[in-house]
């Protein structure tokens, strides 16, 4: 039995899930809100990378090179805006920020 | 079943157990550790696709600077737990379901769709010489093609870093320092104000002195 493309894309497939699994369960914790984002940013980087080793094209690596760039500033930028908001309401409960009512 | 094979289970096992612990921990701090175990197992399959430099990467990057910023702000905030789990499990059959729909649609069609097996060389596809390691052909195809967009993430991480620090710093309210600054910039006309006073005038005389007859 041989590693097939099928094998590390389920993979992606099932991290993805546990990451929307994650976001619907923890509805009210800010900040494991953004670790699920960071799981799905893994899964679609684990098709990037399993894609760009079996069609043989290396672009799909720079992709992921440039998504790595751009996840590092979200989180870096979420975790600042995190930070700010517990200062200013000193709990980061989701379901208590309604003061922007939309 | 080859060796690959075997620790591609091995880590795929540790990788979904530790993304599930990450989503069900009850403490923050652990979830952000289970975070750390799913990345390097991450990478560790990174290593098996033969995508070394982004291994490293996710390791150095990730492990090392972005998962290590998510521990400080974990243990910075002062999270009341009890009142973040309360309706955790109420919303759970729902989570289940849809994550079940997800895995076994994309499973389905992928593990039929997808029986690709046998990687083709990818530096004879470029027409380079084979024994050239995935750091170099990644870096000539930065170097030259992305050249551009290179510079572009090179931005988009300064604009980061700018925005991060700006957002949470914070002036100490009790703090008597000066600003240097403002002490450089003051101008003269700021210390020394030149007011014009009358000059001091004669004192009249009495009017009984004023014409002695």
């Amino acid at each position: 039995m041989t590693l097939t493309l099928g094998h590390y894309l389920t993979l992606g497939a099932m991290l993805f899930a546990i990451a929307v699994m994650g976001i619907f369960l923890n509805r009210k914790n800010l900040i494991v809100l953004l670790m699920a984002i960071e799981l799905m940013l893994l899964a679609v980087n684990l098709n990037f990378v399993a894609f760009s080793y079996f069609l043989g094209d290396m672009h799909g690596q720079v992709f992921v090179f440039f998504i790595l760039t751009v996840a590092a500033a979200e989180s870096a930028i979420g975790l600042a805006i995190l930070v700010i908001l517990f200062r200013n309401r000193s709990n980061i409960n989701v379901d208590q920020l309604d003061t922007l009512k939309g | 079943m080859d060796v690959k094979t075997a620790f591609f289970y091995l880590f795929s096992l540790v990788l979904v157990y530790a993304a599930l612990r990450v989503v069900t921990a009850r403490n923050p701090v652990h979830a952000v550790l289970h975070l750390m175990l799913a990345f390097s197992q991450a990478a560790a399959i990174w290593l098996l696709l033969e995508a070394e430099f982004l291994a490293i990467t996710l390791v150095l990057v990730y492990l090392g600077a972005v998962m290590v910023l998510f521990l400080f702000v974990v243990m910075m905030l002062d999270i009341k737990i009890d009142q973040l789990r309360q309706s955790f499990w109420r919303h759970f059959p729902l989570a289940a379901m849809l994550g079940a729909v997800v895995v076994l649609e994309m499973a389905a069609v992928l593990l039929a769709g997808f029986r690709v097996s046998e990687a083709p060389l990818v530096a004879q596809q470029i027409g380079v010489e084979v024994e050239v390691s995935n750091t170099q052909s990644l870096g000539l195809l930065l170097y030259t093609q992305y050249v551009y967009p290179i510079q572009v993430a090179a931005v988009i991480l300064l604009v980061a870093m700018v925005a991060a620090i700006a957002l949470t710093l914070r002036q100490r309210k009790d703090s008597k320092a000066i600003d240097p600054g403002l002490q450089v910039r003051v101008k003269a006309s700021e210390r020394l104000q030149v007011v014009q006073v009358a000059a001091t005038q004669v004192a009249e005389r009495p009017a009984s002195q004023e014409n002695p007859t």
